[in-house]
């Protein structure tokens, strides 16, 4: 294990300007730097090219969008079972290096493998090696990137995660699940009428969401793996902002069903409503606390829309926000720390976080102005969210000082409504 | 009531006309109902009309992309408009809601879809909630215009289904609706 210390060491101060990215076909577009970012380099793996995935170069981009890294360029021939140059590399000023290879097997597989040194120590720091199937090459790369991250940051790595989004284009309303980097995009969801809302389930298998096919709103269930749907939510009226309890088996909902939007709890199977929440208000957007016993949501009752908490057995309803007069769409990080946002001032719309401690500000990490749709990372360490540029809707990683922000890959289409999955797949 | 239906039909089967609209099928029983435009009110008679809120100038679109399979109920007004930030029914639009709550309190197997709609600012949820409580609004105006709870169903678009596209006053007013949707 290296220690965070040790890489640091090399780190006197962090260059005031980002250089434009030679991996430009993934389309990270970081902006911003952090504080503290360790210089890495990535050397181009041995025989990539012929596995048809840029190995290396999916590295790289997983890296420099958290934010916690800074590419070193440089490099020529290396491999995993090279041996490194420890002053040429210091020379150049990375404090840890990985090369790798992609061998392809006899049973059509590939042999995915690397290498990662500590270039201050001079010392290995973990090697792998994993044979894949050629689709799953990308996920090799998130994997290798994740290992990376967890030995130099000592904390789990969410390159290999999934993403939903939903995308708008020919008429047509389209879910997706695609690679936490936005690239790898398949269909979960084609439909004629919008598609909103969705919310992975606490184990990622499944996505609950809102689907306006039947001419209103109504909360289905799917299972990404079989595409099996399941209506959880269809009553009288508008049926709608699922969200998941973290042990998988609450679902919260909006339902109009007894005039006015309010908040209910029901089973994942849709059985045993019951009404949270009971204002003359608007109460909607609930999003569960990670310890599953409080429930933030979004209510008018005082005259705007504010962020509010109670219990998941209903009581004193605490106010949370309290600056300015428009609040919405609260996302809680996994370790309830933090809250983060939308929030308008004038005409602008954009994300905020709040420390969810006592006196805890709002902070405005953005300058866009039509920021939507706020989730964490499964590691807390990075909100992925919608918002405009160039006349597109687009998706935008931001580290949580707003530091380090990153446009995600897209097609044509507007894309909207991004939730980030959980660990695991 | 009768001679006042016959005379009614008689204006639409002119409008209609006047329209170009020679293709439009004419359900010759259709059951259209009274506005309160009296018989003598014809062609003319200036300012006569208005006791009923509608005009001698009003034209009532027919959208043959929608509802036309519903027949009579497609003449009827269909959208009302709301202020920035109002879920308030403007006095202006209280005959679209009336005769369509007429139209259900005249045929009790009748059911209409009540759609409420936001301009894009804002939330996708918070939206739908939004269009949820003018949708509301329009189905409770209706109730006390005779129609029964049973007959209609409020929902939300929220900012999901704009009715014209932009990003100005004159796109958001157009899209701050409800539509009244036979079902």
């Amino acid at each position: 294990m290296l220690s965070r210390r040790s890489v640091l060491a090399g780190v006197a101060g962090v260059a005031g300007a980002v250089a434009v990215p030679a991996w430009a076909q993934f389309r990270v577009e970081i902006s911003g730097v952090g504080a503290t970012q360790l210089p890495i380099s990535i050397v181009k793996f041995r025989d990539e090219d012929r596995a048809g995935q840029a190995i290396s170069a999916i590295v790289r981009a997983d890296l420099e969008r958290s934010g916690v890294f800074r590419i070193v360029e440089g490099g020529g021939a290396l491999d995993e079972t090279s041996q490194p140059s420890w002053t040429e590399w210091r020379g150049r000023g990375s404090d840890a290096l990985a090369a790798g290879s992609t061998t392809r097997l006899a049973d059509g597989r590939f042999d995915v493998r690397f290498k990662l040194w500590d270039v201050v120590k001079g010392t290995e720091v973990a090697g792998q090696s994993n044979a894949v199937q050629p689709p799953d090459l990308r996920l090799a790369a998130h994997r290798i990137a994740d290992t990376i991250y967890e030995k130099l940051t000592g904390e789990k790595g969410v390159f290999s995660t999934r993403i939903a989004y939903v995308t708008r284009g020919g008429g047509r309303f389209t879910l997706r699940v695609a690679d936490a980097d936005g690239e790898g995009g398949q269909v979960a969801l084609n439909s004629a009428e919008p598609i909103i809302s969705p919310a992975w389930s606490p184990n990622g298998r499944e996505l609950a969401y809102v689907s306006f096919e039947s001419q209103k709103a109504v909360v289905y269930t799917q299972d990404v793996a079989t595409g099996n749907r399941r209506i959880v939510a269809n009553f009288r009226g508008s049926n709608s902002a699922p969200a998941w309890s973290p042990d998988s088996q609450t679902l919260a909902v909006t339902l109009s069903r007894e005039s006015g939007s309010q908040i209910f709890l029901m089973g994942r199977d849709g059985e045993n409503v019951r009404r949270l929440t009971t204002s003359q208000a608007i109460d909607t957007e609930p999003v569960f606390a990670p310890d599953g016993r409080t429930i933030y949501f979004v209510s008018d009752r005082g005259g705007s829309p504010q962020i509010y908490k109670v219990g998941i057995g209903g009581g004193a309803v605490e106010r949370v926000t309290f600056g300015g007069t428009y609040n919405i769409s609260p996302a809680i990080s996994p370790d309830g720390r933090t809250m983060a946002f939308i929030s308008r001032s004038g005409n602008a719309f954009r994300l905020h976080t709040q420390d969810l401690g006592a006196g805890g500000q709002p902070n405005a990490i953005t300058d866009t102005n039509d920021d939507e749709s706020p989730s964490f990372a499964p590691n807390g360490r990075l909100i992925i969210y919608a918002t405009r540029a160039q006349g597109r809707d687009v998706l935008m990683t931001t580290t949580l000082d707003g530091k380090i922000k990153a446009r995600l890959a897209s097609a044509a289409a507007d894309v909207r409504e991004p939730v980030w999955g959980p660990f695991g797949r | 009531m009768k001679h006042a239906t016959k005379l009614h039909l008689t204006t639409i089967l002119t409008a209609l006309v006047l329209a170009g609209c020679s293709s439009t099928k004419l359900d010759t029983d259709v059951p259209v109902e009274s506005r309160g435009t009296t018989p003598g009110a014809g062609a003319g008679a200036a300012g006569g009309a208005n006791a009923g809120g509608t005009t001698q100038s009003q034209v009532t679109p027919v959208d043959l992309t929608k509802g036309t399979q519903q027949g009579a109920a497609s003449n009827l007004p269909r959208v009302v408009y709301f202020d920035f930030d109002s879920y308030v029914v403007k006095d202006e639009y209280r005959p679209t809601v009336e005769a369509n709550a007429k139209a259900l309190a005249a045929d009790r197997k009748r059911r209409i879809a009540v759609e409420g709609h936001t301009d894009e600012r804002g939330g996708h949820e918070y939206n739908l909630a939004l269009g949820q409580k003018r949708a509301e609004a329009v189905a409770k105006s209706m109730t006390l215009m005779g129609a029964n709870e049973t007959q209609i169903e409020a929902v939300s678009f929220g900012k999901e289904r704009p009715a014209v596209q932009g990003s100005d006053e004159a796109a958001w007013a157009k899209n701050r609706r409800a539509e009244l949707t036979p079902r």
